[in-house]
């Protein structure tokens, strides 16, 4: 929003300069973010609160720059003395516009046929007033003002009021006019339209103006749209309306979307002499409905929803009439029309000085307290004698302050919120980590320590990934920003992927990532927020963290390659599930299938699946058009959470000196290492302290689908010195062993 | 090749620099030259050598130089047996330090050559910043509590004092979960757009005292560019006693942000709106980057736009009718008050280490992210 600091100085004589009155503003939560031209030129960029309709216009944003200042506020004036000095302008040069006017006014034969239809609608219970005569203005025309208005929905329209201008013409406004919409890069179109928007950024009361020729059967009724009834807005759009839809109407069709925009069929031309001006007080809420329903969004329906001052209606028309009068001329016929169903109800807040103390801490007087009360425009009148609490009334546009806590917002705000001051409360509870943080805590610090980049990755995904990642039921966003980010993720996959996709696409090779969050589902009709880790890796990385001379599979080729780039990511995932509390870590083959089949693998925690980690699948590379293959693991949190992290017990090293024997045996291609361990282990030999594969070949003398192994068992005793005749026995059994698997002991 | 010591006829001072230069020069290259311990204890004897070493040779031959130059001789030569009884400790030692191995001095290593960094991540700059947040609020008593990202219509706004068709949900730009149209409005749900959910969510199992903080994941209808995005990070705090006070809230604030940022920024509060919070406020802090004068040298100071202050985070004592949703588990509002406040920890990441795109933060990129490590 914008205001011209020149314009609001015209109510109130300020001693400042531009850029301290917009720092003191800023202070008082009037925010100026930003200003902009210089001298008379220069504009503040406003953000005002959407509980302060009220300072949305040059009047509002004087008011409290007098409180601010303890500066008088000028008065508003309306018809008063404007009015008058139209009609000494105009009145005379205008004496045949009058005639003109008045012979649209009988030719139209509105009169009688109005006073029919009020009557006949006011048996109904809803209100209809008869103008009243007009008394005060001496630009009031001899002719009968009779315009008759029919509220028929009394609670959204409390209070209506209109002003009719008879022969006037329509013109470019005024230089000073034109020039200050201008400023606020708001467009001039004619005077009576612009004296509407002049108005409403003067002092922030929507008004509308109407060609009264154009409305049909000279009179109005306020009533709800009827479904399927058409309007055609000021912006040129036919819209269709339904039955929640409020209207203003004639007696034919609807003129206006009540407090959203006026109707273009009745909107003023250059052809318009008589003109009826209307000031309403709508229902926030039914305006906010129906702004949003028709997409329409405009500078009236932001007030009204946000609540209008109820008391500005007379007020308003009078501004907006003078406006029209000074520069096109023409009569005002007879007093304003003023249709009040409802009165808004402000009733007196009780403030009480302690409670004042209890929420603001500091020491405000009672003095600093009512002077700012006042200076705002609010009434304090003490109860009982002590001076301890007072019944405050907010003023009419403050329709927001309805407590006693927004009294006590005003004050501080009023009184400066950095004159508080600055305390330290007393606490008496303890401080508790969440049951997982040490957990998750560890995990992160591991993924660090082994290199991975930590990564944040938006939660959204597309159906097609959510699909291929996940057998999950979606959570799906109603109103999402694109097809590719339609639904909450259910895996951290997809992300993971774009991320190294991201990269590689960039020439970095070397991308080691992981994120941790949560992934999205709907589980037996709830939904649920399950907690994952990822680690996503290239190939290049992965082969850069073998370590040199490690290599436990000796053969060339590209078999031998993909199997130690395997386990060298297999390793960074059993380094992040070491720290927690298990018996036994296994792995199987059952991954998703968007892993490589023969690459990738479960890890189990004592039979519990709670990662799958590998190569990704071929075609999911191709498809992501990932330039290298990649490598993903996926560690359910829930899972790792329950088991808890491990609490280390010492184990002694052994006394006694450890043996290592190695056999070298030929198996075939589907004997795995798992089968040999298990075979060993299950011999239950006390004295094995490990069982550890040290070297791989496949080629040369070795068969086609067999390959050799070098196995290393660790032997060592508690109790003694291990004697070589028992090694012997032991060796023979575990040779037993492994031939029972149909390997085939090399010399 | 081997140096030996030359008859001396000029006994002038610039002979005798000449002389003993030469003399120490070839000692130096004697002493590179040997390539085994016999060879430098070699080396060592035939300049050390009581008898017959030339050290002891030059001291002979200039037994003949004129009465007046000998002082000058003299001065030189025990600068040179300095020099060479020098030269054999280094040796020797550096030998000695090498394990039974000989590592002569000129098989040094080029100490410039970049070492070898076995990888380690980095930490990304938001949960970094995030944590060093938490921990800051840990210390004055914050306890961490999370809830529920897929919110309802209820925690996310009904129960923060914004009700229904309230113009302040427009300034939330919510991003809904579909086909919730059969619900209740308050059950229906959305991905929430603060964090301020879980002050109720809490509330509801707690009972006052409290203080907490929240750090979350929440989302908004904004596409992404250089300053937006449709998910980003905040982190709450709410703190509920009997009389905690609006001097309290500015106390704790104040308080934290030197602790976060520095001792010496100062904070300053400006009026503002939130539904769930009143008074409510903006809280600035003197701009980190140029020290709160607005300009960096000759350059206007861009992160607080001249200004001299930072917005940095909303805040507010609770809202009465907040506690109305929670009065029954200890949150009277007559009992007890409050204050909540609420940070960007991307954006506070953003001006912490000057990134200008916060596009950055959300991209995985490892020329991005290896910055922290
Ligand atoms: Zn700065």
């Amino acid at each position: 929003m914008k205001i011209s600091p020149q314009w609001v100085r015209e109510f109130v004589e300020l001693a400042v300069d531009d850029r301290r009155l917009a720092e003191d503003l800023t202070g008082v939560g009037i925010a100026v973010e930003g200003s902009s031209g210089s001298g008379a030129d220069t504009v503040f960029e406003m953000e005002i609160g959407t509980n302060r309709p009220d300072a949305m216009n040059h009047y509002g944003v004087a008011r409290e720059a007098a409180a601010i200042y303890d500066l008088p506020l000028k008065q508003l004036s309306g018809l008063g003395d404007s009015g008058a000095k139209a009609q000494s302008n105009f009145r005379e040069p205008n004496a045949a516009l009058k005639r003109r006017s008045s012979t649209v006014h009988d030719a139209a034969g509105t009169k009688t046929s109005a006073a029919k239809a009020a009557s006949s609608t006011a048996s109904d219970g809803t209100t209809e007033v008869v103008p009243f005569p007009s008394v005060s203005s001496s630009a009031v025309s001899s002719h009968d003002a009779s315009f008759p208005i029919a509220v028929e929905e009394p609670q959204l329209c409390p209070r209506f009021t209109a002003r009719v201008i008879r022969g006037t013409m329509i013109k470019p406004s005024p230089e000073k006019i034109a020039r200050r919409l201008r400023l606020l890069e708001q467009r001039p179109i004619s005077n009576a339209v612009d004296a509407t928007n002049y108005v409403l950024w003067e002092m922030g009361k929507p008004t509308h103006v109407f060609d009264m020729d154009l409305l049909e059967g000279g009179r109005l009724i306020i009533r709800r749209a009827r479904n399927g009834e058409k309007l055609k807005t000021l912006d040129g759009v036919e819209r269709s309306l339904i039955s929640e839809d409020l209207v203003v109407a004639d007696a034919k069709k609807a003129v206006g979307l009540a407090g959203v925009m006026g109707g273009y069929d009745t909107m003023i031309t250059d052809k318009t002499r008589n003109i009826l001006i209307e000031s309403a007080w709508w229902d926030p809420l039914t305006v906010r409905k129906m702004s949003r329903r028709h997409g329409l969004h405009t500078d009236a329906s932001h007030r009204f929803e946000r609540g209008a001052d109820f008391e500005s209606t007379i007020l308003s028309c009078d501004l907006v009439a003078a406006l029209i009068l000074e520069s096109g001329g023409g009569e005002l016929v007879g007093d304003a029309i003023d249709v009040v169903s409802r009165k808004m109800d402000q009733a007196p807040v009780v403030l009480r000085l302690a409670e004042v103390q209890r929420i603001l801490g500091g020491n405000l007087s009672t003095r600093e307290i009512l002077r700012i009360l006042k200076k705002l425009g609010f009434t304090a009148i003490p109860e009982g004698q002590a001076d301890m609490q007072f019944y405050v009334t907010a003023p009419s546009w403050r329709l927001d302050v309805e407590r006693e806590i927004d009294v006590i917002e005003e004050i501080a705000r009023l009184h400066g919120y950095d004159k508080f001051e600055n305390t330290l409360p007393a606490y008496s509870g303890a401080v508790v980590e969440l049951p997982h943080a040490a957990m998750d805590a560890t995990l992160r610090e591991r993924a660090l320590a082994l290199g991975y980049n930590e990564a944040v990755s938006l939660t959204f995904i597309s159906h097609a990934d959510a699909e291929m990642f996940s057998s999950a039921k979606v959570l799906e966003l109603e109103n999402p920003l694109s097809e590719e980010a339609s639904v909450m993720r259910t895996s951290m996959g997809p992300g993971m992927l774009d991320m190294l996709a991201w990269n590689l696409n960039r020439d970095s090779e070397n991308v080691r990532l992981f994120e941790m969050g949560r992934v999205y589902e709907m589980a037996g009709g709830e939904r649920v927020e399950p907690t994952r880790a990822c680690l996503g890796a290239t190939l290049a990385a992965v082969k850069g963290s073998l370590l040199a001379g490690g290599a436990l599979d000796v053969s060339t080729g590209k078999h031998a390659v993909v199997a130690e780039a395997f386990r060298s990511f297999k390793g960074d995932v059993e380094n992040l599930l070491a720290p927690f509390a298990y018996v036994e870590l296994t792995f199987d083959r059952e991954t998703s299938e968007y892993f490589h089949s023969g690459r990738s693998a479960r890890a189990l925690m004592d039979g519990a699946v709670v990662a799958q980690f590998g190569q990704i699948a071929e075609d999911v590379k191709s498809q992501r058009k990932l330039r290298q293959d990649v490598f993903l693991a996926e560690i359910d949190l829930e899972r790792l959470h329950t088991r808890g992290l491990r609490t280390v017990r010492f184990k002694a090293p052994g006394k006694y000196p450890a043996v290592e024997r190695d056999f070298s045996f030929v198996f075939a291609d589907v004997v795995e290492f798992e089968a040999m361990r298990r075979a060993v282990t299950g011999l239950g030999m006390g004295a094995l302290r490990s069982f550890t594969p040290v070297e791989i070949f496949r080629g040369g003398s070795i068969g086609a689908g067999k390959y050799s192994i070098l196995l290393r068992a660790r032997l060592q005793s508690d109790e003694g010195t291990l004697r070589d005749e028992q090694i012997a026995v032991w060796s023979g059994e575990l040779v037993r062993a492994l031939q029972g698997l149909g390997g085939v002991q090399r010399a | 090749m081997a140096y030996t010591v030359s008859k001396l006829t000029d006994y002038s001072s610039n002979a005798l620099l000449k002389a003993f230069g030469e003399a120490k020069l070839a000692f130096r290259e004697e002493l590179r030259g040997a390539s085994s311990p016999a060879g430098w204890k070699a080396v060592r004897d035939r300049w050390m050598a009581r008898k017959n070493g030339i050290l002891t040779q030059i001291n002979d031959r200039l037994m003949a130089a004129p009465k007046e130059a000998k002082r000058e001789i003299g001065q030189y030569l025990n600068d040179l047996k300095q020099f060479v009884e020098k030269e054999i400790e280094t040796w020797q030692e550096h030998e000695e330090g090498s394990v039974g191995k000989l590592a002569p001095l000129f098989q040094s290593v080029d100490i410039t050559l970049p070492g070898i960094r076995r990888p380690i991540g980095a930490e990304h700059p938001v949960i970094k910043t995030t944590n060093e947040m938490v921990r800051v609020f840990q210390k004055l008593g914050y306890s961490v509590a999370d809830g529920p990202v897929v919110e309802t219509d209820y925690y996310n706004f009904e129960a923060l004092n914004f009700p229904p068709n309230h113009p302040a949900r427009d300034t939330q730009d919510t991003l809904f979960i579909a086909g919730q149209q059969g619900k209740a409005q308050r059950e229906r749900l959305l991905l929430r757009t603060h964090t301020s959910p879980v002050q109720i969510r809490t509330m509801e199992t707690m009972r006052p005292p409290i203080r907490i903080l929240i750090p979350g994941t929440v989302h908004r209808n904004d596409p992404p560019d250089a300053s937006h995005s449709p998910m980003f990070h905040q982190i709450e705090g709410l703190a509920v006693d009997t009389n905690i006070t609006f001097g309290d809230l500015k106390g704790t604030l104040d308080h934290a942000m030197k602790e976060f940022f520095g001792s010496s920024v100062k904070t300053s509060f400006r009026p503002s709106f939130f539904p769930f919070t009143e008074p409510s406020a903006e809280m600035f802090v003197s701009c980190f980057i140029c020290g709160g004068s607005g300009r960096r040298g000759a350059e206007p100071c861009r992160p607080c736009k001249q200004t001299g202050w930072i917005e940095i985070l909303g805040c507010g004592m609770v809202d009465p009718n907040v506690f109305q949703f929670v009065k029954d588990n200890g949150y009277d509002p007559k009992k007890v008050s409050g204050f909540a406040f609420g940070m960007g920890a991307d954006r506070i990441a953003l001006l912490k280490y000057g990134v200008d795109d916060l596009q950055l933060f959300f991209q995985g990129d490892v020329r991005f992210l290896g910055q922290w490590a």
